[in-house]
């Protein structure tokens, strides 16, 4: 099951995904940069991402708790979902995300 | 006039529930505690980004949410009589000539103690700044995220952006001082107070603001000075007139002044062994989500294993006299008395 990640230099990741993880446990396991402070709570935005429109649709609705934390990311678009809300499934194989500016974890102290 | 200088034995930097729990661990060996926490309140994470969420790994807790294991654990050290500077950042931390610490926060206090705990988490809680090219270059100028004097906004073209409370408190309070208020959010739907909500679209309707849905996407000035903001919405891009910008996007942690003290990092968490839980200054130890060790995994119960084993190192820092018996506190009357149950 692949997840396909744009990263937010533009980069992009074809990543191995398993079923039932969430999309942003995959893409931190891969150590993409996602920030993701609260693990998959719905409850930071700091795993912001854009979904490709062709997949939108095969997405369930953002719940009202995934809107709300939406609106602490200055970046959402029409296309902005929380990755942590997004469940890897068969159906979703193949997924593109664009991982949003907000999402950057903080540049290393040096 | 300069604050007193507050001497201790630990200062504990940051309150979240492994801060908490450090101060039971160090408390049992008769040290005292001062905590520092950049939040308002106890609790860290817990209190911040998930108050009413679920907690199912605490041992002894098949569930419980980060609001009541932060009552839980306030409950537990109440006996210790710890200290608690709430809404401060510690900004610097030295090593004095006589191997105490010198903490000092932003609010320009000062503290001495023979022992430092960072239990920072993921770091500071900073309010989450928009991803807007070059709004650092009118941060603090033209771009606040707090509003310290309202006074500071009157006569100014107001741009507020987002859809929580803050966003919405400020654009009512600010609207009668202001020249001109706009306020920007996503979308035309709001989570703040209902009565706040209808107020503003009041307003609107008045012709007293603007109310844009979109999001910044540029700003224009010079020398930190806003002139103006362009705003993305469904219909184009919209320019507005703004020389003074209030971001609400709510809160992030950051590493911040941590950096700043010379300790060994490791992907901007503190290196520590696994023994005492000690930085590579002797004497700051570092416990919780905001340290690394081979095999660190983030769990509330791996921090409260941590602050356990520090005190103990601690011990031996502030009383290197003393002999320490380890004790069971079911089985000691000494310890019981220090909980104030026997």
């Amino acid at each position: 099951m692949k997840l396909i990640v744009t990263d937010q230099a533009g980069v992009v990741h074809e990543l191995e995904a398993l079923e039932g993880w969430r999309a942003m446990e995959v893409i931190r396991d891969w150590g993409l940069n996602i920030k993701a402070e609260c693990g998959g709570a719905c409850s930071c935005a700091t795993c912001h991402v854009y979904v490709d429109p062709n997949w939108a649709d095969r997405l369930h609705p953002p719940t009202e708790e995934e809107e709300n934390m939406l609106d602490s990311a200055a970046d959402a678009t029409e296309e902005s979902r929380l990755s942590c809300q997004i469940i890897m499934t068969d159906e979703l194989d193949g997924l593109e995300l664009t991982l949003a500016p907000s999402a950057a974890k903080d540049e290393a102290a040096a | 006039m300069t604050n007193p200088i507050v001497e201790t034995d630990v200062v504990i930097i940051g309150a979240g529930p492994v801060g908490l729990f450090a101060v039971f661990e160090l408390g049992l060996l008769d040290m005292k505690c001062q905590l520092i926490d950049i939040l308002d309140r106890p609790g860290g994470q817990c209190a911040e980004l998930y108050p009413e969420k679920p907690i199912y790994d605490i041992p002894g807790y098949p569930v419980i949410t980060g609001q009541e294991l932060t009552e839980k654990l306030m409950e537990q050290i109440a006996p210790f009589g710890a200290e608690f500077h709430y809404s401060r950042m510690v900004t610097q931390l030295e090593k004095l000539g006589d191997g105490s610490f010198r903490t000092v926060t932003d609010e320009g206090e000062e503290f001495h103690s023979k022992v430092v705990v960072i239990a920072a988490g993921g770091g500071s809680f900073q309010p989450k700044r928009p991803p807007v090219n070059g709004i650092e270059n009118y941060e603090e100028k033209s771009v606040f995220y707090s509003v310290r004097k309202m006074e500071a906004f009157r006569g100014h073209d107001l741009l507020i952006v987002g859809g929580g409370d803050s966003a919405l408190d400020w654009t009512l309070n600010l609207l009668p001082l202001a020249n001109s208020v706009t306020l920007v959010h996503r979308r035309d739907e709001f989570r703040a107070a209902p009565a706040s909500v209808n107020e503003m679209r009041q307003k609107v309707a008045e012709g007293k603001m603007t109310l844009l849905i979109g999001q910044v996407t540029e700003l224009e000035g010079e020398n930190g000075e806003l002139s103006g903001a362009q705003i993305k919405t469904a219909e184009g891009v919209v320019a507005v007139k703004a020389d003074r910008m209030l971001p609400f996007f709510g809160l992030t942690m950051k590493l911040g002044p941590v950096a700043d003290w010379g300790l060994e990092l490791n992907d901007n968490l503190i290196a520590v062994d696994t023994e005492k839980f000690e930085s590579s200054i002797p004497g700051i130890f570092a416990i919780g989500d905001i340290n690394y060790y081979p095999g660190k995994l983030k769990l509330i119960l791996s921090g409260f294993h941590e602050a356990a084993l520090m005190a103990q190192a601690a011990k031996k820092i502030v009383s290197p006299d003393e002999r320490v018996i380890f004790q069971y506190t079911t089985s000691s009357t000494k310890l019981q008395k220090k909980l104030g149950v026997a």
